[in-house]
Order: C-alpha cells, then sequence, then structure tokens
C-alpha cells in the first residue's frame, strides 16, 4: 500500500528524526559508562566494541534486518519486501487504522535503526574484558539477523504475533533489554568467566567516566521513550516526564539500598540506579501515570541492586551486571505494566490490576516476557556455541586477559601513565620527531624530551589538586 | 651533605612546601608513590563488593641539605606535615657523598 504523504506532521517528523539522533549516542554514552568500570588497560576493548557495533548493525538493518523485523504481515518475521531500503515509498506493514503513522516511512527507518544497534552493544557489559574481536564481530552480525529484527517484530510490529496478542512494550523493555540481558548471559555462560575472577576483584579504573556514561544515556533515554510515542504530542509529554521519574525514584532507592546495607551511599550506585530506573521504565513510559513510574522505579532500584549478588552466588561472570541491571530490570517495567497500566494516559494501552483492569493484562505481559527470553537465550547460545567452535574459544588467552584488550587486540593504549624514559626515548628517534617541531629547530630535537621536566611537570599537576 | 627524604600525605604537599621554602630550601623533587605503613590499605565498595586497596597514594619529597641544617629541617618537615591521624607517613635522611650542579659544574655544599 503506497504511503500518502499528505498525511506527515511536519512537528512529529522532527521529533522522531531528533529523538534517533539522541538514541545514536546513547550508544557512546554506553560505551563510556562501562568503559569507566573495566580496568584501564580494556577501556578501548569497550569502546571499540560498542563502535564497531554501530558501524556493524548500521549496515547490516539497510541491507536485510530492518526489512526482516518490519516488512511483512507475517506474525513471527517480516520479509525481504524493505531488503536494501527499497519500496520507501509504502506503509510499513500493520501501521494502518489507529496505528497509521504520520512520519514518512524512512524516517521510522532511522528511528528503529537506532533501537537495534544499542541493543547488541548492551550485551558488551556482561563480556567485557575477554571476548575475541573477530569473534565478537562475526556474533553481532549473525546476532542483529537472527535474534533481533524477529523479536523487534513480535513486539514492536503490529503485524507481530505478541503485538496482537496485545503485550505491551512501548520502547523495548523486553525488545531491547530482556533481550540483551539475557544475551549476555548466554555468552557469559559459553565464554567462561575472566582470568582471576570471582578470587580477584576488580576495581573501576575511572568512575567519573561512569558518570558522564550515565548521563548521556539519561538523556538520550528521552528520545529512545518520548520518540517511541512516534509524535509530538500529549503521549510524548507522559513518556519524557515518566522516563525522568522513574530514573530519578531508581536512583533514590539504589543508594539507599547501598547506605542501609553497605553504609555508604556511592557514585556508581547513583549512575547504576539511574540506568536501572531507565531499563525499567521503558516499556512502560507510555502507558503508565507519573505517579506509576515512581513506583515503578522504586521498585526496579531496589530489586536491581538486590540483584547484582546473584552473579556471586550462582557463579557466572557478567562483568558490569547487566543481567541485574538489563533482564531484571527489563522483566520487572514489562511485568509493572500489568500493574500500573492506565488507559487514560494511553488509549491503545490498557488498564492495570491497580486501575480496575484485573489481571489478564499481567498475563499477556509475562507471555511476552517468556517468550522472549526463551527465544533469546536458546538462539543466542547456540549462536555463541558455534562461534565458540569456529573461533577456537572466543575468549582470550590467559595471557592477553593479562596484558589487556588495549594492547593485545587494538595495538593501542589509552593512556600515558606519566613521563617515563621510554616516551621520551620514543620522542627523541621515532616518530614524537614530528610533534616535536613545533618547539625549534631540528637541531635541537632533544628539547621537547627535557622541555618536560619530570618534577616540574608533576608538581605543577600536584600544587593544582591542592589548591 | 645529606639527602632528606619524606613520605606524606598528598594534600599535605602545599603546606609543606610553603614551609621548606621559608626555612630557606632552593629547591625540592617530589613524586606520586603508593604504599602503606602501619595504617594499612582501606576498602572500597563498588556495587556491593567490596575490593582491598592495599596500596595508599602518598608524595615523596626529597631534599638536599647540608649536615648542619638536617636536624632543624626534618623538624620543619614533621611539623608542616603532621595530622596527628593515622597514616601522616615518614620521614628519614641518608648521607650524600657527592653533588654538583650540571649546568656549572659547582660541586659540594655550593650546588645544594
Amino acid at each position: 500500500m503506497p504511503f500518502d504523504l499528505s498525511t506527515v506532521d511536519a512537528g512529529a517528523t522532527a521529533w522522531v528524526l531528533a529523538s534517533a539522533a539522541l538514541v545514536l549516542l546513547m550508544t557512546p554514552g554506553l560505551a563510556f559508562f562501562y568503559g569507566g568500570m573495566v580496568r584501564s588497560k580494556n577501556v578501548l576493548g569497550m569502546l571499540m566494541q560498542n563502535f564497531a557495533t554501530i558501524g556493524i548493525v548500521s549496515v547490516v538493518w539497510v541491507l536485510v534486518s530492518y526489512s526482516l523485523a518490519f516488512g511483512g504481515d507475517n506474525a513471527y518475521l517480516g520479509g525481504f519486501h524493505f531488503a536494501g531500503l527499497k519500496n520507501m515509498d509504502q506503509v510499513v506493514p500493520g501501521y494502518e487504522g489507529s496505528f497509521a503513522q504520520v512520519i514518512p516511512p524512512i524516517v521510522f527507518v532511522g528511528f528503529q535503526l537506532m533501537f537495534a544497534v544499542i541493543t547488541p552493544a548492551l550485551i558488551t557489559g556482561g563480556t567485557a574484558d575477554r571476548w575475541k574481536f573477530p569473534a565478537f564481530v562475526t556474533f553481532v552480525i549473525i546476532w542483529s539477523i537472527v535474534v533481533y529484527a524477529p523479536v523487534a517484530h513480535w513486539v514492536f510490529s503490529p503485524t507481530g504475533w505478541l503485538f496482537k496478542r496485545g503485550a505491551l512494550d512501548f520502547a523495548g523493555g523486553t525488545v531491547v533489554h530482556a533481550n540483551a540481558g539475557i544475551a549476555a548471559l548466554a555468552v557469559v555462560l559459553v565464554l567462561g568467566k575472566r582470568r582471576g575472577w570471582p578470587k580477584e576483584r576488580f576495581r573501576p579504573h575511572n568512575v567519573p567516566f561512569v558518570m558522564l556514561g550515565c548521563g548521556l544515556l539519561w538523556f538520550g533515554w528521552f528520545g529512545f521513550n518520548a520518540g517511541s510515542a512516534l509524535g509530538a504530542n500529549s503521549l510524548a509529554g507522559y513518556a519524557f516526564v515518566n522516563t525522568n521519574t522513574a530514573t530519578a525514584a531508581a536512583l533514590l532507592a539504589w543508594i539507599l539500598v547501598e547506605k542501609i546495607r553497605d553504609g555508604k551511599p556511592t557514585t556508581l550506585g547513583a549512575a547504576s540506579g539511574a540506568v536501572a530506573g531507565l531499563v525499567a521504565i521503558t516499556p512502560a513510559a507510555g502507558f503508565v501515570t507519573p505517579m506509576g513510574s515512581i513506583a515503578i522505579g522504586l521498585i526496579a532500584g531496589t530489586i536491581c541492586c538486590l540483584a547484582v549478588g546473584l552473579k556471586y552466588k550462582l557463579k557466572f561472570d557478567d562483568s558490569l551486571d547487566v543481567v541485574a541491571v538489563h533482564l531484571v530490570g527489563g522483566i520487572s517495567g514489562a511485568l509493572l505494566i500489568g500493574f500500573f497500566a492506565d488507559k487514560s494516559v494511553n488509549s491503545l494501552g490498557a488498564d492495570g490490576v491497580f486501575n480496575g483492569g484485573g489481571w489478564s493484562q499481567l498475563g499477556k505481559q509475562a507471555l511476552a516476557v517468556g517468550a522472549v527470553v526463551g527465544y533469546s537465550f536458546v538462539a543466542t547460545l547456540i549462536i555463541a556455541l558455534v562461534l565458540n567452535v569456529v573461533f577456537r574459544k572466543m575468549r582470550m588467552t590467559e595471557d592477553a586477559q593479562l596484558e589487556g584488550m588495549d594492547a593485545v587486540l587494538h595495538g593501542e593504549s589509552a593512556y600515558e601513565f606519566g613521563p617515563s624514559l621510554g616516551t621520551s626515548v620514543g620522542t627523541l628517534t621515532g616518530s614524537g620527531a614530528a610533534a616535536s617541531g613545533g618547539h625549534s629547530g631540528g637541531s635541537h630535537a632533544s628539547i621537547p624530551a627535557s622541555g618536560r621536566p619530570v618534577d616540574g611537570t608533576s608538581l605543577g599537576s600536584k600544587t593544582g589538586v591542592d589548591a | 651533605m645529606r639527602l632528606v627524604t619524606a613520605v606524606i600525605k598528598p594534600f599535605k604537599l602545599e603546606d609543606v612546601k610553603t614551609a621548606l621554602e621559608s626555612f630557606g630550601v632552593q629547591g625540592l623533587t617530589i613524586s606520586e608513590v603508593q604504599g602503606y605503613g602501619r595504617q594499612r590499605g582501606h576498602t572500597e565498595i563498588y556495587r556491593g563488593a567490596e575490593y582491598k586497596v592495599d596500596f595508599v597514594p602518598k608524595v615523596k619529597v626529597e631534599v638536599l641539605v647540608d649536615d648542619d641544617d638536617t636536624a632543624d629541617l626534618i623538624e620543619v618537615l614533621v611539623k608542616s606535615a603532621q595530622t596527628g591521624k593515622i597514616g601522616d607517613g615518614k620521614v628519614w635522611s641518608v648521607p650524600v657523598e657527592a653533588v654538583v650542579r650540571v649546568r656549572t659544574g659547582e660541586r659540594g655544599v655550593d650546588a645544594i
């Protein structure tokens, strides 16, 4: 069916385009959120996995996965109708009647792409510090076609079987978060533990990076949730306010648990609580009232904080707690819709247990959670097991883990640890000679090395710290 | 001549530097170091998991001094670095055989 361009709403189109850009920013934000939590020798490895995911999924989406997610009437999988982004002058199947879109189909493609990008990126937190890069790249290509595309079709597309059953997922609590969380668990089980875990504990190397990344995620998430209204309207406003409210409540809940249990509220806990709140409100953002979002935030912040302990009890090395935050948070949010949903917010939604709707919506939510989590776990496990054979173990060797991903996988280092003799010599003889050119003529090539006196440099920085 | 070395709390560096300057010290070298003494390390908690931090960040201050001034200088150093709380650090001195100022070739006390 041809798309009637005269139905396009300029405000809605502008907001969805801006939202797509906001959602893209979440993946670099996630990279820093995770990057700050790993050790300094693995930070580039973490950033690289996230940026590589943007590259891979963006291309695969155009070629085939968008079409598999949204290109057909079949209840279980789209088709190849939109492969290579052909037929963009036609209506996205299922978006008719009360679901009719007021944005051009190509805008919808760009917006949904960013969701497809961040979902496999979320997995990198669970698998941090040890995944061989070629194995990772291959995994993301296959996973975005075999797991993400069908799951997005089931839940997001009005022609998908879970959508038709009435399961509600406003912006991806099941499709994005529960999906990525359970997939992370499956990969972790195949990949195995990091060298030294759990006997050794690994300290986050840069908590300020974590806070910065969390800030970018929070900011970008307004596009994720409020953009999912696919319109510039009151529903987008509800999603916006609910997103912020639940996030705030979850932040407070997480640090309150820490204060009671550990004695001190931590900055890492504040960031973690905020992300847990963002995750949990994602499926519910357009279906609940702001009061409901406070409850969802408080519940998710508490449950996710306590769920971190699971990995120590069950002995799976989910490095940065993707299971506790995204799987548990995503499932919590999806199920809590069954309690807090309110038709006064969204006539296409439902009434939950607390709004006189009975238990039926909760049943539909549980079905969606079970189907997505079950399929994603099994499919991801099979992909990981096959790749583990193909790549003769996807995990880096013990020695390589000791040296770190940055050096072994990428031949780089993130930081220069003080002006050492090694780098001074490098400046004199190596490519650094070009960098020294700004100082003086070639006859004094040694000046840059000696022009950075060891004590002068550190004294300066120290004085700055103390001031 | 003697080399006086002090390992102090990083945030006391400014006080120590000011005190040494008023004492007449012409130059000093500092470095960022890590270590522990009787206070041992401390514990940090990340997402509920405890991490034992064994080595505490400290600043090492090194000053060359004439034999006669050594006792006074150590006293100035200790006084300015003291907070009275555990982990204040240590000061010690060792004899120095030779000192040369690189630019002029001056030797001994003249080079300090």
